[in-house]
C-alpha cells in the first residue's frame, strides 16, 4: 500500500513539474495544484499507513499502545488543503486578471518587468480603463 | 507571563478586524487606526525584547498543551530583536502610506492587508514549530500576494504571476520537507527535533536540510533562486515595495538561520559549505544586476539580493562571530532597505519619473532629500560611521577568522560595487544638471508624513552606527543563544515538566 501511495505522489510531482514548465499560465496553475496534492499524499504516506488502529485510549489504559494511526499527519494535510485551496482561488483570480489585462496566457509575453531600460512606462499604464472602472464599481457594490 | 509573547500577534490581528469594519467609512479614521495599531505593535515588540533581555528565552504553550504535543511560541533574543526592527519599519511604512496611497487601493483593503502581513511576519518570528512556521509563511504570503496586485496595472499583474508561482513552489518544497521530517523524526517541534535529529541517519537528514535550504532559499532570494524578486518588487506602489523589501526576504533569512543553527548542524562541512558558495554568488549576481539597471527601484531591488548574501555568509561560517554579524546585518539591513525604498518613492514623486535618465537636479529643489538619501545609501555601501560599516566589518572579520579568504574578497569588492551603484543614483538624480526639469515639489499638506518616516529611519541608521556598542552586544548575545541549543531545548521542553498535573480532556493522563 505504501508503494502505491509513494508512486502516486511521485506521479503527481512529475506531472506538476512538467506543467509548471509549460508556457501557458493556466497550465502552471494546474501544475501547482498537482504539486500540492502530491505533497499531501507524501505527508500522508510519511506519517505511516496503519489500518484499523484508531488513536483512542482504551478505558483501562493511560495511553494508546503503538502501532496506531497517527492523527497528526491528517491534521497537517487538512490545514495544508485549506491553505492551498485559498491560494488556488487567488491564483485562478490572478490568471483571469492577467488575461483581462494582457489578452494572453503566454508566459513568454510577460517579460516587461524583467527588461532593462525602455518599456516601464507601458508597464505602469493602467490596463483598459473601462474594465478597471467597472470592476471597482462592482467591488464597492 | 505569556502576554508579552501573544501581544505582537494579537494587536495586528485586532487592528485588522477593526480596519475591515471601518473600511467603507472616512479615510481619516482608517489612517488613524492604522497608525495607532502600528504604534501599539511596536511597543509590544519592544516590551517583549526587554522581557527576553532580562529573563532569557520566553516560551508559551498555546492552549496549555505541553510541548512537544502542543503549539509553542518561543521568543529568544534573535527573534525578538528582529520583531522590534520589523515593527519599526512597518510603523514608518504605515505613516508614509497614509500620505501616499491612492483612495482606490485603500478602499480595496490596503491597511487591513498590511496588518495581516504583519501577523504573518510576527508569527513566523515567534513560532517554535515547523508546521506553524509554514502556516505563518502562508498567512504572510497570501497578504503579500494581494498587496502586490491590488491595483490592476500591467506591471503589477506580470510581477504578481512570477512572485505567486515561485513562492507557491517554495511552499510546496517546504511542506514536503516538513512531511518527510515528520515521517522520520515523529515530531515537528523545533526543540524536540533538535533532540531527535542527531540520533537519525545523517544521510536522510542532509537531504531534508537541502530541501529546506531550497524552500527558504527561494523565499530569501539567494543565488540561483532569486530571479522572481527583481521581476516583481518594483511594480507595486512604493509603500508596498518598501514593506516587502524590509520584511519578506528577511523572514526567509530568519528561517534559514533558525533551522541551520538549531536543526541541521550534523554535517556543517557539507551543508554550510553549500550555503557559503550560495552566499558569495548571491552577493556578486545581485550587485552586478544592480549595476546594469537604470531605474531607481530596480537598482534597489537587486541590492536586496546582494545584501542577502552577506547575511547568509555569516550563517555559513557557523561561528559566534559569524552569527552575530548576521544578526547585526539583518537589523541594519531591514532599516536601511525600507528607508531607501521610501526615499526612492520621494525621488520618483518629485522628479516625476523613476528612470535615472529622466531625473536630474533634485538637490536644487530639495537639498535635504539628497541628504536623507545619502545616509542610507552610504550605510548600505558600508561607509563609517554608519550602521552598514559595522555590519560589513563584522562579516569580514568573521570571514577572516574562519579562513574563508575568497568569500571575504568577494564581500569587499561587492561593497565597493554597491557604493558605485548608489553613487550612480546620486549623480543622476541629484547632481546632474540636465534632464527634465523636476516636475513638482512635494505638497506641503502631505510632506510631513512622507518625510518624517525617512528622517526617523535615517536617524536610526546613524544611531546604530555611532552607538553601535549596544546593538553589537545584543547581536553577540543573540548569536550565543542561537549556538546554545541546549538552552533553547531547556526553555521549550522544560515547560513540559512545569505542568505536571495536566490531564487530557478524555480523562487519560499525559
Amino acid at each position: 500500500m505504501e508503494i502505491l501511495f509513494a508512486l502516486m505522489a511521485g506521479l503527481l510531482y512529475g506531472c506538476g513539474l512538467y506543467l509548471l514548465l509549460r508556457r501557458s499560465i493556466v497550465k502552471v496553475v494546474v501544475g501547482l495544484i498537482l504539486l500540492g496534492n502530491g505533497t499531501n499524499l507524501l505527508i500522508f504516506t510519511a506519517g505511516g499507513l496503519i489500518r484499523g488502529r484508531p488513536p483512542l485510549v482504551p478505558p483501562d489504559a493511560t495511553s494508546v499502545s503503538p502501532p496506531y494511526a497517527d492523527p497528526l499527519p491528517q491534521a497537517l494535510i487538512l490545514t495544508a488543503i485549506v491553505i492551498s485551496f485559498g491560494v488556488l482561488v487567488f491564483a485562478v483570480a490572478l490568471v483571469y486578471r492577467t488575461y483581462r489585462a494582457l489578452s494572453t496566457d503566454d508566459l513568454d509575453a510577460l517579460i516587461t518587468t524583467d527588461r532593462l531600460g525602455e518599456v516601464p512606462e507601458a508597464a505602469h499604464a493602467p490596463m483598459i480603463p473601462a474594465v478597471v472602472a467597472s470592476e471597482t464599481n462592482r467591488e464597492e457594490g | 507571563m505569556g502576554l508579552t509573547l501573544v501581544l505582537p500577534l494579537l494587536i495586528p490581528l485586532v487592528t485588522t478586524l477593526v480596519l475591515f469594519a471601518v473600511r467603507q467609512r472616512r479615510r481619516v479614521i482608517s489612517h488613524g487606526i492604522a497608525i495607532i495599531g502600528a504604534t501599539l505593535t511596536l511597543l509590544a515588540a519592544a516590551v517583549l525584547l526587554a522581557d527576553v533581555w532580562t529573563h532569557g528565552i520566553r516560551v508559551i504553550a498555546i492552549g496549555r498543551w505541553p510541548p512537544p504535543y502542543g503549539i509553542v511560541l518561543v521568543a529568544d533574543l534573535f527573534s525578538s530583536a528582529l520583531l522590534v526592527v520589523s515593527q519599526l519599519v512597518s510603523w514608518a511604512t504605515v505613516v508614509y502610506a497614509t500620505a501616499w496611497m491612492d483612495p482606490d487601493r485603500e478602499r480595496a483593503g490596503f491597511y487591513p492587508l498590511v496588518f495581516v502581513l504583519l501577523v504573518g511576519v510576527n508569527g513566523a518570528f515567534l513560532t517554535g514549530d515547523l508546521f506553524n512556521l509554514y502556516v505563518w509563511f502562508e498567512v504572510m504570503l497570501m497578504a503579500s500576494f494581494v498587496l502586490l496586485v491590488l491595483g490592476v496595472e500591467r506591471g503589477e499583474v506580470e510581477g504578481g504571476i512570477k512572485y505567486v508561482s515561485l513562492n507557491l513552489l517554495a511552499s510546496t518544497f517546504f511542506l514536503s520537507a516538513a512531511g518527510i521530517l515528520y515521517g522520520i523524526a515523529g515530531t515537528l517541534n523545533l526543540a524536540d527535533l533538535s533532540v531527535v535529529l542527531p540520533r537519525l541517519d545523517p544521510g536522510i537528514v542532509t537531504v531534508i536540510a537541502m530541501l529546506f535550504a531550497v524552500a527558504f532559499g527561494i523565499k530569501a532570494a539567494v543565488f540561483p533562486l532569486f530571479f522572481w524578486l527583481p521581476a516583481s518588487y518594483h511594480t507595486p506602489p512604493v509603500p508596498v515595495s518598501a514593506l516587502f523589501a524590509g520584511l519578506l526576504t528577511k523572514v526567509g533569512v530568519y528561517a534559514l538561520i533558525r533551522v541551520f543553527t538549531l536543526l541541521f548542524v550534523h554535517d556543517p562541512g557539507w551543508t554550510h559549505r553549500i550555503l557559503l558558495v550560495c552566499a558569495a554568488s548571491t552577493m556578486v549576481t545581485g550587485v552586478l544586476g544592480a549595476l546594469a539597471q537604470q531605474e531607481v527601484r530596480r537598482i534597489l531591488s537587486f541590492h536586496i539580493v546582494s545584501q542577502i548574501g552577506y547575511m547568509i555568509f555569516g550563517l555559513a561560517l557557523l561561528t559566534p562571530l559569524g552569527l552575530s554579524s548576521s544578526v547585526y546585518y539583518l537589523i541594519h539591513h531591514i532599516v536601511v532597505k525600507t528607508n531607501l525604498f521610501l526615499i526612492g518613492g520621494l525621488v520618483e514623486r518629485t522628479g516625476g519619473s523613476s528612470r535615472l535618465a529622466n531625473l536630474g537636479g533634485l538637490d536644487r529643489i530639495h537639498p535635504w532629500l539628497g541628504l536623507i538619501f545619502l545616509i542610507p545609501a552610504l550605510s548600505l555601501a558600508g561607509i563609517p560611521p554608519l550602521s552598514g560599516f559595522f555590519a560589513k566589518l563584522l562579516v569580514i572579520r568573521a570571514g577572516f577568522a574562519a579562513g574563508t579568504y575568497c568569500a571575504v574578497a568577494v564581500a569587499i569588492v561587492v561593497s565597493l560595487l554597491t557604493l558605485l551603484s548608489m553613487l550612480k543614483i546620486w549623480n543622476e538624480a541629484f547632481w546632474k544638471e540636465e534632464g527634465h526639469a523636476p516636475s513638482s515639489s512635494l505638497q506641503a499638506k502631505h510632506s510631513l508624513r512622507l518625510v518624517l518616516p525617512s528622517v526617523l529611519l535615517a536617524l536610526v541608521t546613524i544611531l546604530i552606527g555611532i552607538a553601535a556598542e549596544p546593538v553589537l552586544t545584543l547581536s553577540t548575545e543573540a548569536a550565543e543563544q542561537l549556538l546554545d541549543n541546549q538552552a533553547y531545548r531547556d526553555a521549550v521542553l522544560g515547560a513540559r515538566s512545569a505542568q505536571v498535573a495536566y490531564t487530557f480532556p478524555g480523562g487519560g493522563h499525559a
